[in-house]
C-alpha cells in the first residue's frame, strides 16, 4: 500500500461562529480521513468549554490541543486560549504565546499559514463568521500552496466582517451556509478520495 | 506553491545555522512553525526579499544580529500570568519551601522580567523573600537588562493588579511598586534577592542546587530533543523533591525524563523530583 499523506480540516472564527461548528462539526463523518483544528476567538481568562460542549455531540473525537501531540486522522483539536495554535512537521501541534495577532490569541492567521506551510495541497480551511479580519490572509496562503477554501456565506454569518474581508482577498472555493459545509468536507475527505 | 515553501525551509535553516556558527546562538532546536513565522515578521523589519538577504546582513554588519534577536525571542508575559499557577505555589509548595533553611530559585527564559517580579512579591509576602535568591535567567541581553530595569507601562497595572488579586495576593500590588512618568518600578528591596544572568537552555549547563525552578511556556518553543535537553537541565539542578513549574499548556507527558518526576499538582503543572532520581 502505498503511503498517503495526511489531510486536514483547518477551521476559523470568532463571534457567531459557535452556532455555525453546532452545523458542522456534528455532521462530520466518523470515518473523516482528516485531522480536524479550530482556531475560535475566546475570552483570554476563562477555561475553554469547546471540547465539553461539542465531545458528547460529535462522531470525532474531541481534544484540546495539546503542545507537540501528533495530529491523528478523525479527531477534532481545538485552541486553548491565549495560545496561538501551529501546525508543525511531523505534523505534529505546536503552541506559542507570541503576541496577538489581530488582537487574538489564537489567531486564525497563525493557524491557517501553519497549516497551508505543513499540509499543502492537502489542507482545507474554513473561515466562519466574525467581527474582525482576521483569517483572510491565512485563507489566501492556504490558496498559494493549493488547498481548498471555504468562506461561510456572509448572510448566513452573525458577523459578516471576517467571511467579507476573506471575500475582499481571495475568490475561495466554495461560499457556503454553516448547514452545507459538513457535506462537502466528508466528501473532499472521505477515505475513498485517498 | 511549494517550491517556495522548500526553499524558504532551507534558508531558515542555514540562517539559523550561521547565526550559531557566527554569534553561538544556538536556534537549531527550535521549533520550525512559530520560528518560521518570526522570520517572515523580521524580513520586513530589515527590508529583505528572502532569508539569504537576511543571512547576508546578519553575517556581515554586526549591528543586525542584535535587532534580529529581538525578532527570534522576545515573548510578551504578564505579572502572575496564570493566577492559578501562582495560587497553588502559595498554598502548596511555598508550606514546604518553608521547611528549607535557605532557598534557590530559577526562573529560566525570564524574558522582560514580569515573573521574576511576580515570584519576588509572593515569596515576599510568605516571609520567604529574605532567605532566598532567585536566579533569572534568559538569552536576550536586552530582555535581561529590561527585566533587571523592573519597569513597565503603567498602562499593563491594572491586568497585573488583577491576576495579583486572583493568585492569592495578600495585600496591595502597589505596595511592591512606585508610579512615575506614566510608569511604575518594582522595588529594589525586591531586586537585592535576584541574580540576572546570561544563561541558554540549548548550550550552557547546571549552575546550582535549586528547590524551585518555573520555566513557563519557553518549552514550547524547543523541539523534543531540546525539550529532552532543558528538562535534563532541570532535573539535574533540583534538589532532591525539588519542585518544576511549567506553562499551563505544558507536561512532561512526552519528555524522556518525565520518570523522574512525580506529577505533583497535575492541573497546575507542578512537578516535584523523585527522591531517588
Amino acid at each position: 500500500m502505498t503511503e498517503t499523506a495526511p489531510r486536514a480540516i483547518a477551521i476559523g472564527g470568532s463571534a457567531g461562529s459557535i452556532e455555525a461548528l453546532n452545523h458542522l462539526l456534528p455532521a462530520l463523518h466518523p470515518g473523516l480521513a482528516a485531522s480536524v483544528i479550530v482556531a475560535l476567538h475566546l475570552p483570554r481568562e476563562q477555561p475553554s468549554l469547546l471540547q465539553s460542549i461539542f465531545a458528547p455531540r460529535c462522531a470525532l473525537a474531541v481534544f484540546e490541543a495539546q503542545d507537540k501531540e501528533p495530529l491523528r486522522a478523525g479527531a477534532i483539536y481545538f485552541a486553548p486560549p491565549d495560545y496561538h495554535l501551529l501546525v508543525d512537521a511531523g505534523p505534529v501541534l505546536a503552541l506559542s504565546i507570541d503576541p496577538p495577532v489581530h488582537f487574538s490569541r489564537p489567531a486564525i492567521d497563525v493557524l491557517f499559514e501553519s497549516a497551508a506551510d505543513a499540509y499543502g495541497a492537502q489542507l482545507t480551511a474554513v473561515l466562519l463568521s466574525g467581527a474582525n479580519s482576521d483569517g483572510a490572509r491565512g485563507l489566501l496562503a492556504v490558496q498559494r500552496a493549493g488547498g481548498t477554501t471555504i468562506v461561510q456565506a456572509p448572510a448566513s454569518a452573525y458577523a459578516t466582517a471576517m467571511p467579507q474581508a476573506a471575500l475582499a482577498l481571495l475568490a475561495p472555493d466554495h461560499v457556503l451556509e454553516p448547514q452545507a459545509m459538513a457535506p462537502v468536507l466528508n466528501q473532499l475527505h472521505s477515505r475513498r478520495s485517498l | 506553491m511549494p517550491h517556495t515553501r522548500r526553499t524558504f525551509e532551507i534558508e531558515q535553516q542555514l540562517l539559523v545555522e550561521a547565526i550559531y556558527r557566527r554569534y553561538h546562538y544556538d536556534f537549531r532546536g527550535y521549533a520550525q512553525a512559530s520560528l518560521r513565522r518570526r522570520l517572515q515578521t523580521a524580513l520586513a523589519r530589515f527590508n529583505c526579499e528572502t532569508l539569504s538577504q537576511l543571512q547576508h546582513l546578519v553575517l556581515h554588519d554586526a549591528a543586525v544580529f542584535p535587532a534580529l534577536l529581538q525578532y527570534l525571542t522576545v515573548q510578551v508575559s504578564d505579572m502572575f500570568r496564570d493566577p492559578e499557577y501562582f495560587l497553588a505555589l502559595r498554598e502548596k509548595v511555598v508550606p514546604i519551601l518553608r521547611t528549607y533553611p535557605s532557598l534557590k530559585i530559577w526562573i529560566a527564559g525570564c524574558s522582560g522580567g514580569e515573573e521574576v517580579w511576580s515570584m519576588a512579591i509572593l515569596l515576599r509576602e510568605e516571609g520567604l523573600l529574605e532567605r532566598s535568591l532567585i536566579y533569572a535567567t534568559d538569552i536576550n541581553a536586552s530582555a535581561l537588562q529590561k527585566a533587571e530595569a523592573g519597569v513597565y507601562d503603567i498602562e499593563r497595572v491594572p491586568g497585573f493588579t488583577d491576576n495579583y488579586t486572583r493568585a492569592g495576593g495578600a495585600g496591595s500590588l502597589s505596595e511592591h511598586y512606585s508610579a512615575a512618568y506614566g510608569r511604575v518600578v518594582f522595588d529594589k528591596s525586591l531586586r537585592r534577592h535576584v541574580v540576572f544572568s546570561d544563561h541558554s537552555l540549548a548550550t550552557d549547563s547546571v549552575f546550582a542546587e535549586m528547590q524551585l525552578i518555573s520555566c513557563r511556556n519557553v518549552l514550547i518553543y524547543f523541539e523534543r530533543p531540546l525539550q529532552d535537553r532543558a528538562v535534563g537541565l532541570f532535573q539535574e539542578s533540583l534538589c532532591r523533591r525539588g519542585f518544576l513549574g511549567l506553562g499551563s499548556k505544558e507536561s512532561l507527558r512526552f519528555s524522556a525524563h518525565a520518570a523522574q518526576f512525580d506529577e505533583f499538582l497535575p492541573g497546575e503543572r507542578i512537578y516535584q523530583k523523585k527522591a531517588q532520581a
